[in-house]
């Protein structure tokens, strides 16, 4: 590498890590308990399960309740709030979530659990599993700033990958003369944590690459949606511009059933109703999703007439929203089983600990010393008497 | 390229592109399904660390 080049990309190294470590150093404390997120929400008691049946209610076959009486059940409980999304987790079946609020975009939803199998209503979980767990999800999430705080964590996201790239660059000159994961003891402890720093840091390489890259993805996923909503669904709504909204609704169960017709094998995962931003105000959007392990992770919207309950559209994802949504587990670790968890919390730690020894690396360097390491990296290292520790070769 | 540019190539890189490799095809082998494709992925992501633990471990 030229004496230039080492120098420029030394440079960009040191003020790409400088500026997002303390941000990284907080994503990483805050994502070590948001990996175990279901965990502690089973701890807490905040998690919600769905009720043992009596032998009466049971059977043969679990039974199913008429998505109909699930939604009543969530309006008897709020006679003056309107239905704005219902889901379903894959691994649950038994549990309908339904999200209500005074009107169709209210920021102050409620969440109300029902038995899928009963229409009976079960719990009203926390909303974001609770204080302390919404604490830790929004430090990690948008710094408490909405959308703005969101894509500031995205520009420090970049700024991290463009440290680990640099890293990988800055690599082959310090690690020439050495063997793979050689750490120097004995000598200074600052030559002993750039060897570790050194090892971890391409250790973790891929993993932290891609953790990093796809939570940049995510900081993107309002505006992608917005996108979506002022394209695509704009143009599924077309055809009923300056009508006005449906005063019935029409049946859900009957609005699903046909839905699940056209799309057979797969299974709602949530629906939008009317005026949220993922309907329009004539529509249900219907949201399905398949059933094995990669078709689980993307979503099939179908739109429904809320007047009529008849399909009028169904379209496959945009690339964006399918890379949104593939990008999720890559960087949730959530799809591998307990040993991914724990392995990914293994590989947040040893983050933590190329951020902090990167850290330390830089407040133990001084002016000068900087310089002549600069300089004594140019040399062909004549002799070890002038090499500097710690020093590029 | 002479053979020595490549063995020096390969002692440098030989180790961080396999581990990387390692890496990317635990993370993908999760994506596409349950089970033994867990299992991989578990091999993927797992053998890095254990790598950097033993050689951390060999020079303590």
């Amino acid at each position: 590498m030229s004496p230039v080049s080492l120098r420029r990309w030394s440079w960009i190294h040191k003020w790409s890590s400088l500026v997002c470590t303390v941000f990284m150093l907080l994503l990483c404390l805050t994502g070590l308990p948001l990996i175990y997120h279901h965990e502690i929400g089973q701890l807490l008691g905040n998690e919600v399960e769905a009720p043992a049946l009596t032998a009466a209610q049971g059977g043969a076959a679990p039974p199913r309740a008429s998505l109909d009486s699930v939604i009543s059940a969530g309006q008897a409980r709020y006679p003056d709030k309107v239905m704005m999304y219902m889901s379903q987790e894959a691994d649950e079946p038994a549990l309908w979530f339904l999200t209500m609020g005074a009107t169709p975009t209210d920021p102050k939803f409620v969440s109300i659990a029902v038995d899928a199998r009963t229409a009976q209503y079960v719990a009203e979980p926390p909303i974001e599993g609770g204080a302390v767990m919404a604490f830790i999800f929004h430090l990690h999430v948008d710094l408490f700033a909405g959308v703005p705080g969101k894509l500031f964590l995205g520009l420090m996201g970049l700024l991290l990958l463009v440290a680990i790239v640099s890293g990988v660059v800055l690599y082959a000159p310090f690690m020439r003369k050495l063997e793979f994961g050689d750490i120097r003891h004995g000598r200074t402890a600052r030559l002993k944590w750039l060897d570790l720093h050194n090892l971890l840091g391409i250790v973790t390489l891929v993993w932290a690459l891609v953790v990093g890259a796809t939570g940049v993805v995510n900081t993107l996923a309002d505006v992608l949606l917005q996108y979506w909503q002022a394209t695509e669904i704009a143009a599924m709504v077309k055809p009923y511009e300056g009508q006005p909204p449906p005063a019935r609704l029409a049946s859900m169960e009957q609005s699903v059933a046909r839905a699940q017709a056209l799309q057979p094998g797969m299974q709602v995962a949530f629906i939008a109703f009317p005026g949220t931003p993922f309907a329009s105000a004539h529509h249900y959007g219907i949201y399905m999703r398949g059933d094995q392990a990669l078709t689980a992770r993307l979503y099939k919207p179908v739109l429904v007439d809320a007047g009529t309950g008849q399909v009028t559209d169904q379209r496959t994802l945009p690339w964006y929203l399918t890379a949104l949504l593939l990008s999720q587990p890559l960087h949730f670790g959530d799809y591998g089983g307990a040993g991914m968890q724990f392995l990914w919390a293994l590989l947040d730690l040893a983050t933590i600990v190329v951020l902090g020894s990167g850290l330390y690396l830089w407040l133990k360097r001084g002016r000068a010393g900087a310089k002549a390491r600069t300089a004594a990296a140019l040399k062909p290292a004549p002799e070890p008497a002038l090499a500097r520790e710690g020093e590029p070769r | 390229m002479s053979a020595f540019r490549r063995s020096a190539f390969l002692k440098l890189w030989g180790m961080p592109v396999l581990l990387g490799m390692l890496t990317a095809s635990g993370l993908v082998a999760g994506l596409l399904g349950d089970g033994w494709w867990d299992l991989a992925a578990l091999a993927g992501l797992g053998l890095p660390l254990l790598v950097a633990v033993w050689h951390i471990a060999r020079s303590a």
